[in-house]
């Protein structure tokens, strides 16, 4: 055996170890373990690399990848990431630690933590935040099992069509291993108005998979009546200047925090977000950090409400979550910091600007019509392609964008966020009018 | 040693059951009170959901732990503590004052299965 | 680590800012549609924000102090040794940390043929923690251990439901279990019955025998369980639970000390997950985010994609790190990397055996657990934790598992050196006399922390779960 730059143990070391232990080798320390057991010969992996051949091996293969402008949205948004997150989250104090169960000594972590709820609960006007969850989706299917559990035997959640293809494909997980009733309707207020008494909870988004933001008018009232819970799915940052949650009389606001400068990443890591209502607290799945005081009077912040948690109530616990995404709670903590009630409403115009330039180009172009005429949308839309849709999408890869990216109703979306340029957006129309398609 | 008080019917899973207007008032022993340690919340029922004997209708929560509640009898809640949900350190104050619920019992044969003061002093040791 | 008392709403002033954006897009002096959300915007629909948002006004340097200050009140695994058991606090290498940006700019819809080089990462992955665990493929998609556990248990429901074999609606979980087992079947719609423990802390196979039956869906195991102790009987359990019809899960919370040793596929298991975050060092973040890839054996390898538990391909931030590690283990260390985790434990458990109570005295494997002090004197096992904070070590796991009143459970891992495990030996036996000789010190600790113990109590009685002015 060479030595290994992770493993401090010199023969020596392990020597006086085996000796302190009483055993022969390492081999005898797995003498309960039954022998067919015991991998014998060489695992099938290559030969140890040193840190210079594993920084080529990922150089060689990110320039396997194609960089391309990113004209898409659909859950994951090409915002811009300022210096100071990364710097910020990199440290090890943060980076290395883990879920704060001794709290004297985590009082980072648990402070951060106390921010981002109260910032979610700024986002969406809800009362109470929890520490986070895996992401947007997994979110809203926690949200629903929320609404189950809240309403006691009723087992039926309304989720609109409107949400976004992967949401909806998580929902449909969660529903049908928990036998949860999930009907998905384009018209949720026709469906609420059906009058199922066994109606727990209606999930509908604040923009749609088309862009569209919805008007969510009386819908509140209507689901209040049938004795259930509204959730809205947001997108953080949109909420800076769209309607909230709480304005639309919701319950429980769920989304993805990835749009507040979470890098791309192919996908993650992003971070969940349930913030709820006084009311449904104790309901809540996951962590959540509250303030008290040590015996001396010092402010202190600490993992509270533990007894719905699994470590606890095990099978009867809110959810069986254990880890949240705390260090991407801690990106979007910092980034909102930075970015202030000015920055955000600044950030949404140079979105709202740009997007609705592309659009009105795009539309210009005669190779598009507009379904959704009259309908207010923020950064990303969806048009009706009056031409072939996968000519338009290669002649757009070749020249470097990842836009028009088709929904099953056979539109095609776009997204522009503040770091596209006019120069790409008039080389993207330009692509578009001289293609033939 | 904790307090058992004379005259109170007592459950297996540390519930008092006093019979008082017709209704069945039921709490926890003092003993459930004292493994628990400080309880931070009582998981109440609704007023008129149905109960029956042996199953769960709330819980207590301490810091560290959560302790199911199970009722000792059959019938519909016709009363829950309210005060209990603002101030569930009534409860460590004083088990026996600080009833949880009361029941319209449906079934009051269910009385004769559970333990008096002197059965369950010695069931606790 | 010394106290700072600031959230970061305090320190906001009206007319500060952190951000840097361009004035526009088009091409202005300013933003064209610079109204959105505001009363005047550009068409009322009734769709937009009426609610001033509160949010902190801060400058730049503002913020890169404040949570540098906050970070001063951590304590992480670069800062001190963290014996925090079934956690696996390892080393978080840091070219692991230097590889990701690269990957930054994809977007997890772009077609297959431009992400190629993010394909053959989940590709060779996925090779290589098959190669170690014996199973015949993963799926990345979820994001932590209990998302593995609640994806795999939906696999084997999938099986179940496939071959219209619905009465399996039960699963199996032993008495020592994690807290996320029970919690992630109940999630997943299956009814939970508990195995006993015999008392050499092992899975008691009389007890089992009765459960099984038509009725079983599988079992969930951890191997070695949370005691540390390698399941022994694991073969005729894999055995009995395969005849009644039943599918064998493996919490891979657990897997360190068997990373390089033994295939979970090998000892008869059909899905599993592995915590990324833990066996293959990927840093724990505060809590998250980890990764906890699900792989199955080659028969269930069709169900594989079924459960869509997460948005796009899981955490593939904490995949390319996992990655990074993998090459630097290679075939040669890999095999170092479990053994060398078991004799850390084996190591400080013989050497603290004379103070500290040891229920089971077996050897085990990367973790075992203490029953509190030897002679206690009052002291609690909390009252030990918090003891050890004074000294600059993180505490153990405690009150895990359940099986003993006064647990402590420690796992070391295989990147401390000797002298670090002889000076948290040292530290326990000192607080062993302590306990002897003073014990109201320990019950009073800790006292070199930023902050002493905390009113839980109160915080859980009056819940304040965000700022407010």
């Amino acid at each position: 055996m060479g030595t290994f730059t992770y493993f401090p143990h010199t023969q020596e070391d392990i020597r006086t170890m085996l000796d302190r232990i009483g055993v022969r080798s390492l081999d005898e320390l797995y003498a309960d373990v039954p022998s067919e057991f015991i991998h014998k010969g060489e695992y099938g992996l290559p030969s140890a690399r040193s840190e210079e051949e594993v920084r080529a091996w990922f150089k060689d293969l990110a320039g396997k990848n194609t960089e391309l402008k990113v004209f898409v949205g659909a859950g994951a948004y090409d915002h811009y990431t300022p210096s100071v997150i990364p710097y910020i989250t990199s440290r090890s104090e943060f980076l290395t630690a883990y879920t704060p169960y001794q709290c004297e000594i985590s009082q980072g972590t648990l402070r951060y933590i106390f921010e981002w709820q109260t910032m979610i609960c700024a986002l969406t006007g809800m009362d109470v935040a929890n520490a986070s969850v895996y992401d947007g989706p997994s979110a809203a299917a926690e949200a629903m099992r929320m609404c189950v559990a809240c309403t006691r035997k009723r087992n039926t959640v309304v989720a609109s069509s409107g949400l976004l293809p992967n949401v909806l494909e998580t929902l449909r997980t969660y529903a049908r291993y928990s036998g949860i009733n999930l009907v998905e309707t384009w018209d949720v207020y026709e469906a609420v108005g059906e009058g199922t008494l066994d109606l727990a909870g209606v999930i509908v988004p604040s923009i749609n998979r088309f862009g569209v933001i919805e008007r969510h008018l009386g819908l509140a009232d209507l689901v209040h009546e049938a004795g259930a819970l509204l959730v809205e799915y947001c997108d953080p940052s949109a909420l800076s200047v769209v309607k909230t949650p709480a304005e639309w009389g919701a319950d429980i606001a769920v989304g993805d925090g990835q749009s507040l400068g979470i890098p791309l990443c192919y996908g993650g890591p992003y971070v969940g977000f349930i913030a709820c209502r006084e009311q449904w607290m104790r309901k809540l799945p996951g962590r959540i950090v509250g303030q008290t005081a040590d015996a001396e009077g010092r402010r202190a912040f600490v993992l509270t409400l533990q007894a719905r948690e699994q470590h606890i109530r095990r099978e009867k616990a809110t959810s069986n979550i254990c880890s949240n995404e705390s260090l991407m709670a801690l990106w979007c903590t910092v980034y909102l910091s930075l970015m202030g009630p000015e920055g955000m409403r600044k950030l949404n115009a140079l979105c709202y600007e740009g997007s609705h330039y592309l659009h009105d180009a795009l539309l210009a172009t005669g190779k598009f019509a507009d379904p959704f005429e009259g309908r207010e949308f923020l950064k990303e839309f969806a048009l009706k392609p009056l031409c072939d849709v996968k000519k338009l999408q290669q002649a757009l890869l070749d020249a470097g964008f990842f836009a028009a990216l088709q929904t099953e109703e056979g539109y095609v979306t776009f997204c522009v966020t503040e770091r596209r340029t006019r120069e790409e957006i008039d080389a993207l129309v330009k692509v578009v009018k001289e293609a033939e398609l | 040693m904790s307090k058992v008080i004379e005259g109170l019917l007592y459950s297996e899973s540390h519930e008092w059951v006093k019979i008082e207007d017709g209704l069945a008032v039921i709490g926890v022993s003092d003993y459930a009170q004292a493994e628990m340690g400080d309880i931070t919340y009582v998981d109440l029922p609704s007023e008129g959901d149905e109960v029956s004997a042996g199953e769960e209708f709330g819980a207590l929560e301490s810091v560290k732990a959560s302790s199911e509640l199970y009722s000792p009898v059959s019938g519909t809640v016709e009363e829950v503590n309210s005060e209990l949900e603002s101030a569930p350190e009534k409860v460590n104050e004083d088990a026996y004052a600080a009833w949880i619920i009361k029941v319209r019992l449906s079934d009051e044969s269910e009385l004769d299965a559970l333990m008096d003061a002197a059965a369950y002093t010695a069931s606790l040791k | 680590m010394k106290y700072y008392d600031k959230l970061i709403f305090e320190l906001s002033r009206p007319g500060r800012c952190g951000y840097s954006l361009p004035a526009s897009i088009l091409g202005g002096k300013e933003c064209a549609c610079s109204n959105v959300g505001s009363k005047e915007a550009p068409v009322s629909g009734g769709v937009w924000r009426e609610t001033p948002l509160t949010l902190p006004e801060v400058s730049e340097p503002d913020v890169v102090r404040h949570y540098t200050n906050l970070s001063q009140m951590n304590f992480g695994v670069d800062t001190g040794f963290y014996p925090l058991g079934s956690c696996t606090m390892k080393y978080n290498p840091k070219i692991n940390e230097e590889i990701v940006s690269a990957f930054n700019g994809l977007h997890p819809l772009q077609p297959e043929n431009t992400v190629k080089g993010a394909l053959e990462v989940l590709d060779f992955v996925d090779g290589a923690l098959a190669e170690i665990t014996g199973m015949k493929h993963f799926t990345f998609l979820p994001c932590a251990g209990a998302h593995g556990e609640l994806t795999g248990l939906m696999i084997m429901r999938e099986y179940h439901m496939r071959r219209g074999d619905t009465a399996r609606t039960k699963v199996i979980v032993p008495d020592s279990a994690h807290g996320t087992n029970p919690a992630s079947a109940a999630v997943c719609g299956l009814d939970i019955v508990v195995v006993k423990s015999r008392p050499d802390g092992l899975v008691d196979v009389e007890d089992l025998k009765p459960l099984l039956g038509p009725d079983v869906a599988g079992i969930m195991m951890t191997n070695p369980n949370t005691l540390g102790l390698f399941e022994r009987d694991i073969k005729e359990i894999a055995e009995l639970v395969h005849e009644c019809g039943g599918l064998l899960y493996y919490d891979g919370a657990n897997m360190n000390p068997l990373l390089g040793v033994v295939r979970p596929g090998d000892m008869g298991f059909d899905i599993m997950h592995l915590n990324l975050h833990k066996t293959f060092s990927t840093p724990h973040g505060g809590g998250g985010p980890g990764s906890g890839p699900v792989g199955v054996a080659e028969r269930l390898v069709p169900l594989l994609d079924v459960p869509r538990t997460s948005g796009f391909h899981g955490n593939f931030g904490i995949i390319l790190r996992a990655c990074a590690y993998i090459l630097m283990l290679g075939r040669e260390n890999v095999k170092m990397a479990g053994p060398l985790a078991t004799l850390s434990a084996n190591y400080i458990k013989e050497s603290l055996k004379d103070c500290f109570k040891l229920p089971i005295q077996t050897v085990c494997k990367h973790e075992f657990v203490f029953d509190g002090l030897a002679e206690p004197n009052g002291v609690t096992t909390l009252d030990v934790a918090k003891r050890l904070l004074d000294y600059g070590f993180h505490a153990p796991t405690i009150y895990f598992p359940l099986l003993f009143h006064q647990a402590l459970m420690i796992e070391p891992t295989e990147t401390e050196s000797l002298e670090t495990l002889d000076a948290f030996i040292e530290v326990m036996r000192v607080i062993a006399r302590e306990a002897a000789e003073n014990p109201e010190l320990l019950h009073t600790a800790p006292h070199n922390t930023p902050i002493g113990r905390p009113d839980e109590t109160g915080a859980a009685r009056q819940p304040v779960l965000k700022y407010t002015k």
